[in-house]
């Protein structure tokens, strides 16, 4: 392969970037992000579903959450998929909206009943306490 | 999120599908192993070896697992070369695929509708936008990823860069042109 004549391309790092986060980032900005995706890429590969299935639900819920006005900048990124994941979890009779929704409110109890500072742990006794 | 992602995890944990443990280890693999220094490997033995640069347009999936990246979302690489006439963009314009194996994970602005949605219509202002500029005459071709495959785009080697090893060369490959929204580094520049 030749080289590039260095005159007629030019790669300026101090050009305003409308596309911010050029540098090399953290790939998660925070831990449930990076659970999120692990599970999504795990159940794939116990064939739970097809990559192309998990493309068509993140996708879906991509243009829906643009169409309910988010700005959709990436930063949202692991909501859609976070959403996709719950939705292709329900289709696919992993579970229902309704379970995730009783263990949900589950940890929530767990993370009031637990002191700042220590891990949440979740009890059964959090299932009947509302 | 936090605690819809535990109550998922919680669920498929004890329905057998995943394994906590399991999980913590992925992610690490993901933060801590896997990322564009891959790819700069990729490109850069392309840049100092002939015939791994024929294998690599050839069957990208197999010439990149030869130095020991493969793995989920490189399962069907293609390798497309920029050129002083050609030069390639990627986008994926409905999610955001990306190969995972020798990029990493994407970068925010790759996953962000200004870009999937701009970049098909107006590839020269979005490249202008990463201090991009290329000559009139060079054709600018935006691949659209999909489910089935991944783009590696193989930068042009930069002018000033002849003698340097391999690794000095993997230097000067960024991330961003191996998507095609940059150049590799002039070799002053990586100093």
């Amino acid at each position: 392969m030749g080289t590039v004549p260095g005159t007629c391309v030019s790669a300026d790092p101090s050009a305003a970037a409308a596309f911010a986060d050029r540098g090399e980032a953290p790939a998660f900005r925070e831990p449930w992000e990076a659970h999120a995706f692990a599970i999504a890429v795990t159940l794939h590969q116990r064939g739970a579903f097809t990559w192309p299935e998990w493309t068509a639900a993140l996708a879906a819920e991509i243009a829906a959450a643009q169409h309910r006005g988010d700005a959709d900048l990436g930063d949202t990124y692991y909501r859609h998929w976070l959403r996709a994941l719950e939705s292709l979890v329900a289709r696919k009779g992993i579970s229902s909206g309704a379970e995730l929704a009783r263990y949900r409110d589950a940890w929530d109890h767990a993370a009031g009943r637990t002191p700042h500072g220590r891990p949440i742990e979740l009890r059964s006794s959090d299932f009947s306490a509302r | 999120m936090d605690l819809r992602v535990r109550a998922l995890e919680t669920v498929l944990a004890e329905k057998g599908y995943v394994d906590p443990a399991a999980l913590d280890a992925l992610v690490d693999t993901y933060q801590t192993k896997v990322g564009p220094r891959n790819g700069a490997k990729v490109v850069a033995r392309a840049w100092t070896d002939p015939a791994f640069r024929e294998w690599l347009l050839g069957d990208a999936t197999a010439a990149i697992g030869s130095l020991g990246f493969s793995g989920r979302q490189g399962e069907h690489m293609v390798a497309v070369e920029n050129t002083p006439s050609r030069h390639h963009l990627v986008v994926c314009t409905l999610c955001s695929c990306y190969p995972w194996p020798v990029l990493g994970l994407p970068p925010t602005w790759y996953k962000s509708a200004p870009y999937r949605s701009r970049v098909v219509r107006d590839p020269r202002g979005v490249l202008a936008e990463f201090g991009v500029t290329l000559p009139e005459g060079t054709e600018i071709r935006v691949l659209d990823s999909t489910a089935e495959i991944r783009y590696l785009v193989i930068p042009q080697r930069p002018a000033g860069s002849q003698g340097l090893g391999e690794e000095a060369l993997a230097a000067l490959v960024t991330r961003d042109s191996m998507i095609g929204a940059g150049l590799a580094l002039a070799p002053t520049a990586a100093r």
